[in-house]
């Protein structure tokens, strides 16, 4: 659906990293954790193409004393970049967005009880939190967070206030472990007997290492992909990722908005990185 | 009084000029959800070939000022899978449907037209003659006038649907490649297609497109597409379809001052997947606030 939406709050929650909550229609309540939304930065044609944001959180706000009706919310989680991402972190409360959302598909959350490792690399934790709030409702849920440095790992607390456990890894070692995140993440499948379901997203290089790691110990494992696009509903197939069977003889391309942006990693060809 | 809006394409009667252009609409259901297809036009599905194409590696499409560069590669399901799952969609709006096309000869451009003569959820065809992003077909036949000739010869010959051949902007004299086509037994004509460009990452010393070139479309086009438009409709009988950067009421009707007998909306349904329907109803506004009864008073009738 496209709707318009008025700027609740917009503020850095690290260095480069922004969280905005909106208003939305009640339809959004039923979003899907790994949908996303395509927003339209402003009614000019600078920047023309709309953005695509996962969904961070949807909810309701309850007024306290005012009488005022409650109001269903979505939320963002958005790095500066560009000239998109500096526009958007300029905004401010009561401003006015074009949606369209909610788009794609979703993660499947998988049986209840069973183990849940959720691996998210920087602004990647963005899709994940509202995946967390659905998954600890049946099943332990652990996070991995991982980033260069202290700045990169977003919203611990808000993932530990849901009742997750959360393992942190920096590259220059500024929180938790120094290193990669994905090295924490063997240290937990190894104790767990490879146990367990993984959920991730991130940048290239950490998705692909998350989807080696799980493919040599036969753990399911889904991936949440970004991709360029201009209009989030599988027209215009700027998006495309490929498919595990891709080769330049038979090629094997699949749309991030309309296929994706969740994928089965097994489903796609890691290269690269 | 309502304004009349209707517009007619070589037999063709649409409910007024706005249309949605190939490869910026999918085969129709895309967008179905976010805007009325029954307001608009007509609408032009995603250029097919006689195979199903992959297209080209990533990065396809990048943002630049005021538009954006495309080299998706002319990836399409194929003219099989269009029949058997496009088709249907099709079937359940009523509203015209052109299908877009193209081949590496002309041989294959007229296995095609047979093909899609036979849909009768087909009200028209259009050649793609200018895909600036593959190197066999396309771009071969949009800069030659006897090449393009060639290719809509073969295509008249086998349909007595309404024939519109889509024209590349990358050409000396896009005048002449009208006359060409005109001359071939072409019913209308689409003007114009994207313009070559590219765009390049200084930090990585590299084109941003992975097929490096691309096709330049969006508002920035809009005075080049407006000047092809006027100088092609001065130049021939058969009626032209302005194209180029269209985001509003506004710059449709322009379209139509310079020559054009009606438009397509391309880009700005990325932008905004209802802009054909809001563009259709602007245009309406438009002609009641100014007094005009019929759009069609505004086909070239710019003043000098």
């Amino acid at each position: 659906m496209q709707f318009k939406a008025m700027i609740l709050d917009n503020a850095e929650v690290s260095p480069g990293y922004w969280r905005m909550r909106m208003t939305a229609p009640p339809e959004m309540l039923e979003a899907q954790p790994g949908q996303f939304v395509m927003v339209r930065v402003n009614p000019s044609i600078d920047p023309l193409i709309r953005r695509p944001f996962g969904v961070f959180d949807v909810g309701v706000h309850q007024p306290a004393y005012t009488g005022a009706a409650p109001q269903p919310y979505l939320e963002i989680l958005y790095r500066v970049v560009g000239k998109g991402t500096a526009m958007l972190s300029a905004l401010h409360e009561t401003d006015l967005l074009d949606i369209i959302a909610p788009l794609g598909s979703g993660f499947d959350c998988g049986p209840a009880g069973e183990e849940k490792l959720i691996v998210g690399g920087g602004v990647g934790l963005a899709p994940l939190y509202l995946l967390a709030k659905e998954l600890v409702k049946d099943s332990p849920v652990r996070l991995f967070a991982g980033g260069r440095s202290k700045d990169d790992v977003l919203c611990i607390t808000e993932f530990e206030r849901l009742g997750v456990e959360c393992y942190t890894a920096t590259e220059d070692g500024s929180l938790g472990e120094c290193g990669f995140v994905t090295k924490v993440l063997e240290q937990r499948l190894d104790a767990s007997a490879n146990a367990g379901r993984v959920f991730a997203c991130g940048p290239h290089g950490m998705l692909k290492a998350v989807a080696d790691i799980a493919a040599k110990r036969d753990v399911p494992c889904q991936v949440s992909l970004e991709g360029y696009m201009a209009c989030g509903v599988g027209a215009c197939l700027g998006c495309v990722c490929q498919g595990a069977n891709h080769s330049p003889e038979t090629p094997d391309y699949r749309c991030v908005c309309s296929e994706g942006p969740v994928f089965e990693a097994a489903e796609l060809k890691w290269e690269g990185a | 009084m309502k304004p009349d809006l209707s517009v007619e394409i070589a037999g063709l009667k649409l409910r007024n000029p706005v249309m949605t252009a190939s490869g910026t609409f999918g085969y129709g259901e895309e967008f179905s959800q976010y805007v009325n297809l029954e307001t608009i036009g007509a609408f032009v599905t995603k250029g097919l070939s006689l195979r199903p194409r992959a297209g080209n590696p990533t990065p396809r499409i990048v943002e630049t000022p005021g538009g954006m560069l495309n080299a998706i590669g002319l990836q399409n399901v194929g003219i099989e899978a269009f029949i058997q799952k496009k088709v249907p969609f099709l079937r359940t709006v009523n509203t015209p449907a052109i299908a877009n096309f193209f081949g590496s000869t002309p041989e294959e451009y007229a296995e095609l037209a047979t093909r899609l003569e036979a849909i009768p959820e087909v009200a028209a065809l259009e050649v793609n003659i200018s895909c600036p992003n593959v190197k066999q077909g396309g771009i071969v036949f949009g800069t030659d006038p006897a090449c393009a000739a060639s290719v809509v010869t073969a295509c008249r010959a086998v349909t007595t649907k309404p024939l519109i051949v889509k024209l590349s902007p990358n050409v000396t004299d896009i005048v002449e490649m009208a006359q060409a086509c005109e001359e071939a037994g072409a019913d209308a004509l689409s003007v114009i297609n994207t313009l070559t460009g590219m765009a390049i990452d200084l930090e990585r010393r590299r084109p941003v497109l992975a097929n490096i070139t691309g096709g330049l479309s969006g508002p920035a086009i809009k005075p080049v597409a407006l000047r092809m438009v006027w100088q092609v409709a001065r130049a021939v009988k058969v009626p032209v379809i302005g194209i180029g950067g269209i985001m509003s009421a506004t710059d449709a009707l322009e379209f139509m001052l310079a020559g054009a007998t009606a438009v397509q909306v391309g880009t700005a349904s990325f932008v905004n997947p209802a802009a054909a329907q809001e563009i259709a109803q602007g245009m309406e506004q438009w002609l009641t606030s100014h007094g005009v009864a019929d759009v069609k008073s505004l086909i070239g009738a710019l003043e000098r």
